[in-house]
């Protein structure tokens, strides 16, 4: 019985993250048609400074890993073990969000708000989403680590821990994908 | 105050006659159901009973309901355009141009979005689990939460007939027109949070159900021999999962270019509008096949039920289907051939449209091969499907001239396309629903619909849509473009218009006919008691469970060896009764579903309004009610093997 459940959860989990990939890709679409578009602002190589992204980009690939930790743990049934990695994973993502919450901020300070063009209308739109996803992504690991703390590690708990850590990478691998278009590629052509 | 409440105040109240007629139509009806729930003490039992649910079936039904409500209404709009039309030559007509544009605007949305997206999902929340052998769906929670949303979607929608205005900008809301400069009004959001919420629920229908089919069919379905209405849903799911989150992000976008002054689509700062339109029909044409390929696989069922043959092509079905499904991602510049992408952009989706026409054209040959030498058999459900031969292949006939860039810049946005569509939608999707309701009726309620009266509907459908429609076709090639608050008497189109004003008037007859099908058949159901089960003589498993449906479906799981399951059954004289029964398990009822697409509505309504308090408060309340629900674990109870021996021998 619960067999079948973790597959079906699975399978269904899998199908929505790619739902989530079509989502993302038609914003990725919308910002190369886009970025060209600065109305006459600076654009993106103007804008970003690569060793900044680049240790956002460390933070969460580590928060990735020590996800990583954490599930291998949780199939062991190290309970404490899994709220320390855990915890780790938190703090990480917590940080990259800080992070980004302070570009984000210092754009807006400069008069590079997202009503300045198009280009950062999609820039905006196309992070931000990254953002709300690791927002919802940190609030389902607050409520899960407090499910194992209080249930321990029951198999509907470790299917919640599967499922978390699957959004988690998945958002790692999108963010690899901005890191790349927005920030590297977006740089070179106006460099 | 007035900031508490954001841009509401009581200006939003209806002022012209036409508006507050349809409010208080709306709240009269309102205020009759209450009433009545009232006066028989039925609170308890409709919350209990239906609107917790998550029995597939009661959700179905609540699906249909809701979209056949929503079906009178877009039929009251069609009326009200083809009214206008039929007598705005040289003058104003009876509607002001302001109330028409909201008026066709709402059509387009409510038929596609609350009537033919609501009567697939609720005609597959019937028959799948039951056609594949399981009790439920993957994921019965879910199920529940998608149905609510579609509720939230359509009651957001509805309100703007009271509070405030619809979207002006025609049912995809083309911008720069929709953008803050042309609608400033509260119109184009409302279209954006009832269509953003609806489509939520619909792309987790999607998962739901795809994920149902690929783990849930009854040991020995192997997929080649599932019925090929499962097939046809899941081409048409696959479709839902990749074509509407393509919809979420263009709305999310048009969106931001209303809340927060951002620069996608508007005509400076560097926007883009083309980008939208674009990306509208990459979710818009794939919606297309979302709705007909569901149709289609009904009519699968009814031509091989009907004609006591098995289906003929069973595996270029399943090909077709397949081919459908790819090709609808690569034809949605058809759309737009004027935008000017260029003669080889144009001719490569042009020849994408042609092709699209060779695995539909293999499915009307399947069914008619279907047909010959069978024992045809006709019922309602079968002259549906005739009809919707004709028509349907009149439509796609049509179609297939306008996938020539050269022709469709001639009829482009004229009357000729909205004809065209129509042919498609109405002869194809909607008489597609209808058979199927008629279909399936009796192994949901127990009786079969009166057939006499289901016929006469049938035929003022079809003769009403050929009267309505045939003269959109002539007037399109006179040059009538689409969406015309008045024209001038001299370009001869009224003539034309009346008979299409007639036919609509046709179709309202069917309407009623069905009305009166449903209240004479429930008044007379003891004289068409489904006791047997399988009243049409049917081939598939839904049939070979009792009617009406029991709420574990199966009392026990079948198993399967063939392709026609429940026929071959039949005809191998096996013994269907249970010998010894099991425990099962399903689903306990939960509030949360409701209690989610309530709060999605509150923060749907408060985006709209500008009260940002409350939309946070509706933001809030989805995550603390996911958080609570996540803690259940105890989401299932038990139905003891006695108690289902005692059901069983009931009958």
């Amino acid at each position: 019985m619960s067999q079948a459940m973790d597959d079906k959860t699975q399978l269904g989990f899998w199908i929505y993250l790619m739902t989530d990939i079509v989502l993302f890709a038609t914003l990725f679409a919308t910002y190369i048609i886009l970025h060209h578009n600065t109305f006459g602002g600076p654009g993106g190589s103007e804008l970003f400074s690569l060793p900044f992204v680049l240790l956002e980009t460390m933070i969460l690939l580590t928060s990735s890993f020590t996800a990583g930790l954490g599930l291998l743990a949780g199939y062991q049934g190290r309970k404490q073990a899994v709220l320390t990695w855990f915890a780790v994973t938190f703090a990480l993502g917590a940080a990259f969000l800080g992070l980004e919450i302070y570009e984000f901020a210092h754009l807006v300070h400069a008069g590079h708000s997202w009503t300045a063009s198009a280009f950062l209308s999609a820039f905006f739109t196309l992070v931000g989403t990254h953002g709300l996803h690791i927002t919802a992504g940190l609030i389902w690991m607050a409520t899960i680590m407090w499910q194992v703390f209080k249930n321990g590690l029951i198999p509907p708990v470790k299917r919640r821990l599967t499922m978390l850590s699957l959004f988690w990478h998945f958002l790692d691998i999108v963010w690899i994908f901005i890191f790349t278009i927005v920030y590297l590629i977006g740089g070179e052509i106006h460099g | 105050m007035n900031n508490l409440l954001g841009r509401l105040n009581f200006d939003a109240l209806p002022d012209d006659p036409v508006t507050i007629g349809g409010g208080i139509m709306m709240s009269l009806t309102g205020l009759l159901v209450i009433g009545f729930l009232i006066y028989t003490k039925r609170w308890k039992w409709l919350w209990n009973e239906w609107l917790t649910s998550l029995d597939p079936k009661k959700i179905g039904i609540m699906y249909i309901i809701v979209a056949l409500l929503m079906l009178l209404r877009g039929g009251t709009d069609a009326m009200m355009i083809r009214l206008q039309q039929a007598t705005a030559s040289g003058g104003d007509g009876i509607f002001t141009t302001d109330l028409f544009q909201q008026v066709f605007s709402a059509h387009g949305t409510i038929m596609i979005f609350f009537v033919a997206m609501g009567l697939m999902f609720g005609l597959i929340n019937l028959v799948l689990p039951l056609q594949i052998g399981a009790r439920d769906v993957a994921f019965p929670f879910l199920n529940s939460v998608s149905f609510w949303l579609f509720a939230a979607g359509m009651v957001l929608m509805n309100i703007s007939l009271v509070i405030g205005e619809f979207s002006a900008a025609g049912w995809l809301a083309y911008p720069p027109l929709s953008g803050l400069e042309y609608s400033p009004g509260v119109g184009v959001d409302y279209w954006i949070w009832s269509l953003q919420i609806a489509g939520v629920g619909s792309l987790l229908s999607g998962i739901n159900f795809l994920v149902t089919i690929l783990k849930m069919r009854a040991p020995g379905m192997t997929l080649m021999k599932l019925p090929m209405f499962c097939w046809s849903v899941m081409g048409s799911m696959i479709l839902v999962i990749f074509a509407f989150p393509i919809l979420t992000a263009t709305l999310g976008m048009l969106s931001l270019d209303r809340l927060m002054g951002m620069h996608f689509f508007t005509s400076d700062f560097g926007g883009n509008p083309m980008m939208y339109i674009n990306l509208i029909w990459a979710w818009g044409h794939p919606e297309v096949y979302i709705l007909i390929l569901p149709a289609f696989g009904i009519f699968s069922e009814v031509v091989a039920t009907f004609s006591r043959k098995r289906l003929f092509g069973y595996t270029s079905m399943v090909w077709a289907i397949g081919a459908i499904t790819f090709l609808s991602f690569i034809v949605w510049l058809h759309h737009f051939f004027t935008m000017g992408a260029g003669a080889n952009v144009n001719a490569f989706f042009g020849i994408m449209t042609m092709i699209i026409a060779v695995p539909t054209g293999v499915k009307v040959f399947n069914w008619l091969f279907t047909m010959y030498r069978g024992r045809i058999h006709y019922a309602t459900p079968m002259l549906w499907f005739l009809g919707f031969v004709t028509t349907f292949t009149i439509g796609g006939a049509t179609g297939v001239l306008m996938s020539v860039p050269a022709i469709d810049f001639q009829v482009h946005n004229s009357l000729f396309l909205v004809a065209h569509f129509h042919n498609m939608i109405i002869g194809g999707v909607v008489f597609g629903f209808f058979a199927g309701l008629t279909y399936w009726f009796p192994k949901v309620f127990g009786f079969k619909l009166n057939e006499a009266l289901g016929k006469v509907a049938f035929f003022c459908w079809l003769f009403g849509f050929l009267l309505a429609f045939m003269p959109l076709y002539a007037l399109g090639i006179l040059g009538a473009t689409r969406r015309l608050d008045s024209y001038d008497p001299s370009m001869g189109w009224q003539g034309l218009f009346i008979v299409a004003a007639i036919g609509v008037g046709v179709i309202m007859i069917g309407l009623a006919a069905q009305i009166l099908q449903l209240a004479y058949s429930i008044y007379k159901r003891r004289e068409n008691m489904d006791t047997t089960g399988d009243p049409w003589n049917g081939r598939t498993l839904e049939w070979s469970t009792k009617s009406p449906a029991p709420f574990y479906n199966f009392a026990v799981i079948p198993e399967v060896n063939e392709r026609d399951a429940f026929w071959e059954m039949k005809q191998t004289k096996q013994d269907l009764r249970a010998k010894h029964y099991q425990d099962i398990y399903l689903p306990k009822n939960t509030g949360a579903g409701i209690i989610i697409a309530g709060f999605a509505f509150m923060a749907g309504f408060a985006l709209i309004w500008h009260i940002w308090w409350l939309a946070f408060a509706g933001l809030l309340g989805i995550i603390a009610s996911l958080i609570i629900r996540t803690k259940n674990d105890d989401s299932e109870y038990k139905v003891p093997a006695a108690t289902i021996k005692e059901l069983e021998a009931k009958t």
